[in-house]
């Protein structure tokens, strides 16, 4: 199995990034062996549909289960129509998220922050 | 570190004084003016330019006058007229999207990244400060305030702000000024226009699921319209955190090129370091990054 | 005759300029085409009568024909598709309405429908047309089109532009005859003022300056214009008074006839101006 983690580098020991669509990088984890491959996210700097295109990309690497931050509706949208599983990271690296995901400690997130949301407060009306 | 964006409805309500007043009194913060369409705040910041970089951001198709066989198909696929008579692209007019590419038999078109703008990233004494200048009638400013927000948040440090001085309106560069920040500062007038476009500009920051705080400048020019705009924010659950009189002397220092602090205005000082606290309150540094 | 009113800056005047322009001439046409805050109503207290929504073409895939192969995807320039487990998603608000989809599908399986982004709005006899962008929409350009179409060639037209020098000012500006460039004696201003001039030039349309806030001590602008041999068509004093009429929704001709006057001058100014 595979899963998707966003992260603000190219390593294990990088930080995990809170956001989704604009993540600097996707590192696709495989959990049990901890090798991984990773992919710069063009969609990171997209004027608009940064989150769509980053989810496309994880969804075509046949991943199973992502962890992030927020994920905006429009890449939820997408995730869901995917079948993957949604898990909020915490501020930790990498390699920290993979463990707390062996051991079923991270929360699922099921419901999408608001669109453009990045790294805000609370979550408002939509 | 908490972004906090200060935008207006239209251009001109002291947007860009207050970000500049506000870059004396905040410490460790950065800087970002996201209005790119008329970007100002340098005038009053002295910044020495540490890095800047062309900004290629937008495609553009390009015919090949070589393969063409002017059969036309390109101009008849083409939603935004930019094909001319002489089979050349409009450049003010092509969005790039390609479909005049799909469209040519002869394979005569291509699309190709084009310099739209230039980003800074500069050194003042008030922190890092990153801004940029679009092309004459470019397109995609939206992508460009992406961009001038990356570029800064690659010269973080260990600052615990970011000010980012959005654009006006609320179009796509105030979508790209706002998302993924932690509140929205409205800076508004008491004009009949100031409430509606409050109320515009507001609707986006709710739209968007991000807290609107509303700070009404010149309030004293119409005594009316202010309570209306605050009883508007009241019943919206918007908090009104700061009032500016009207003071010539704002104008006066502004073109001796200072702002108001430098030129030694303590009541419009005093105004901005509550609205300061205001929005140090509303946003809770030390709270932690909620979730939706 | 096609008049553009723009400043580089928002909150210069434009507005005022304008609908006191038209205020000012009576017979003419007036078109706010700032469709992300349309300002010109509150000062020109039009009757609505006509309104026309403003629609813009976005795909719908038909799933019978679809094979999921993805070519839509990775054509469509602005993110605004995906394709999951052989069906395709649309996101129609970042959609720009470009039709590359369709012409990319190789199975018939996209076409377009409309979607409305905003409104066009205008008085009965068309002597007043603003439009309004829908919140959340980016992309206005097609709402400016609309209004233009509307155009009315045997009256003066003055058409109050967006702020800034992006996009939608050169697709409010195209085909216009003469631009006034608005402006205010401040740093802020003077830098909004070079912008705009390099816009105009660029366009190649003779233009011309108003001076709003004007003040006795600062002459920056006024300096600007003589090094640069631009006219100046009028200047309007930095007054409290006009200041708090503007903030009632009342222009400087609408309290003042002497204005209407001096309006009418800058009209006569525009038009040797055209001719020259």
């Amino acid at each position: 199995m595979k899963i998707a983690i966003s992260a603000t580098g190219n390593t294990l020991d990088g930080a995990l990034d809170q956001r989704f669509g604009r993540a600097a990088f996707f590192l696709i984890v495989d959990p049990d062996t901890s090798q991984f491959e990773v992919i710069n996210n063009e969609a990171a700097g997209a004027a608009g549909g940064a989150g769509i295109t980053s989810a496309q990309t994880i969804v075509d690497k046949g991943v199973k289960a992502v962890i992030t931050g927020n994920v905006g509706p429009n890449a939820m949208k997408v995730l869901n129509a995917a079948e993957i599983a949604v898990y909020r990271g915490v501020s930790a690296s990498v390699r920290a998220n993979i463990e707390k995901f062996k051991k079923r400690t991270l929360e699922k997130i099921d419901n999408a922050v608001p669109s453009h949301f990045g790294m805000g407060l609370t979550g408002g009306q939509k | 570190m908490k972004r906090i964006s200060f935008v207006s409805g239209k251009g001109g309500t002291g947007k860009s004084t207050l970000v500049a007043s506000l870059s004396l009194l905040v410490k460790e913060k950065m800087l970002a003016d996201c209005d790119v369409d008329a970007p100002n705040l340098y005038i009053l910041l002295h910044n020495e330019v540490l890095s800047s970089e062309d900004y290629y951001g937008a495609k553009e198709a390009v015919i090949d006058p070589e393969i063409c066989a002017k059969c036309g198909r390109c101009k008849e696929v083409c939603r935004f007229e930019a094909i001319n008579d002489a089979w050349e692209i409009v450049p003010m007019h092509c969005e790039g999207c390609g479909a005049c590419v799909l469209a040519c038999p002869v394979r005569a078109i291509h699309l190709e990244t084009v310099k739209t703008g230039q980003t800074y990233v500069s050194r003042t004494e008030r922190g890092t400060y990153a801004h940029a200048l679009l092309d004459i009638g470019a397109e995609g400013s939206g992508k460009l305030v992406t961009e001038v927000r990356k570029k800064l948040e690659q010269y973080k440090k260990d600052e615990k702000w970011v000010l980012i001085d959005g654009s006006p309106g609320i179009g796509c560069v105030v979508i790209a000024s706002i998302s993924g920040v932690d509140a929205v500062v409205a800076v508004a007038e008491p004009t009949k226009s100031g409430l509606s476009d409050l109320e515009r500009v507001l609707g986006v920051t709710r739209h968007f699921g991000i807290p609107g705080l509303v700070c009404i400048n010149k309030f004293d020019l119409n005594p009316e319209i202010t309570a209306e705009i605050e009883s508007f924010c009241n019943n919206n659950g918007f908090s009104v955190i700061g009032k500016i009189p009207y003071d010539p002397a704002v104008m006066k220092a502004l073109q001796g090129f200072k702002t108001p602090v430098e030129a030694g205005n303590t009541r419009f000082t005093s105004e901005i370091e509550h609205l300061w606290k205001e929005i140090e309150k509303k946003v809770g540094y030390e709270q932690k990054t909620g979730s939706g | 005759m096609k008049i553009a009113v723009l400043s580089g800056k928002g909150g210069t005047g434009k507005t005022t300029v304008s609908a006191s322009l038209a205020y000012s001439l009576g017979a003419c046409q007036y078109i706010d085409c700032d469709v992300e805050e349309p300002n010109g109503a509150i000062f020109l207290k039009p009757d609505l009568q006509e309104s026309y929504q403003v629609k813009v073409p976005v795909p719908e895939v038909d799933q019978a024909k679809c094979n999921g192969c993805g070519a839509c995807v990775k054509v469509c320039q602005f993110n605004a598709l995906a394709v999951i487990k052989g069906k395709v998603l649309l996101f129609s608000e970042i959609c720009h309405h470009c039709g590359a989809c369709s012409l990319a599908c190789q199975t018939g399986a996209v076409h377009e429908v409309d979607r409305i982004i905003g409104v066009v709005e205008t008085d009965q006899v068309q002597s007043f047309l603003h439009g309004r962008l829908n919140i959340g929409e980016p992309i206005s350009i097609p709402i400016i089109r609309e209004l233009k179409k509307r155009i009315n060639k045997d009256l003066p037209v003055i058409l109050d532009c967006p702020p800034g020098a992006s996009c939608s000012v050169v697709q409010s500006l195209e085909d216009c005859d003469y631009c006034i460039l608005v402006t205010e004696p401040t740093p802020f201003g003077l830098h909004d003022l070079k912008i705009a001039v390099a816009l105009v030039k660029k366009m190649g349309i003779p233009f011309g300056v108003i001076v709003n806030k004007a003040t006795e001590n600062q002459r920056m602008i006024q300096d600007f214009c003589k090094e640069n041999e631009i006219g100046i068509l009028m200047e309007i004093p930095f007054s409290r008074k006009i200041a708090e009429k503007y903030s009632k929704g009342i222009l400087p001709v609408q309290d003042n006839p002497e204005w209407i006057k001096r309006f009418q001058e800058v009209y006569a100014k525009v038009e040797r101006g055209v001719n020259q």
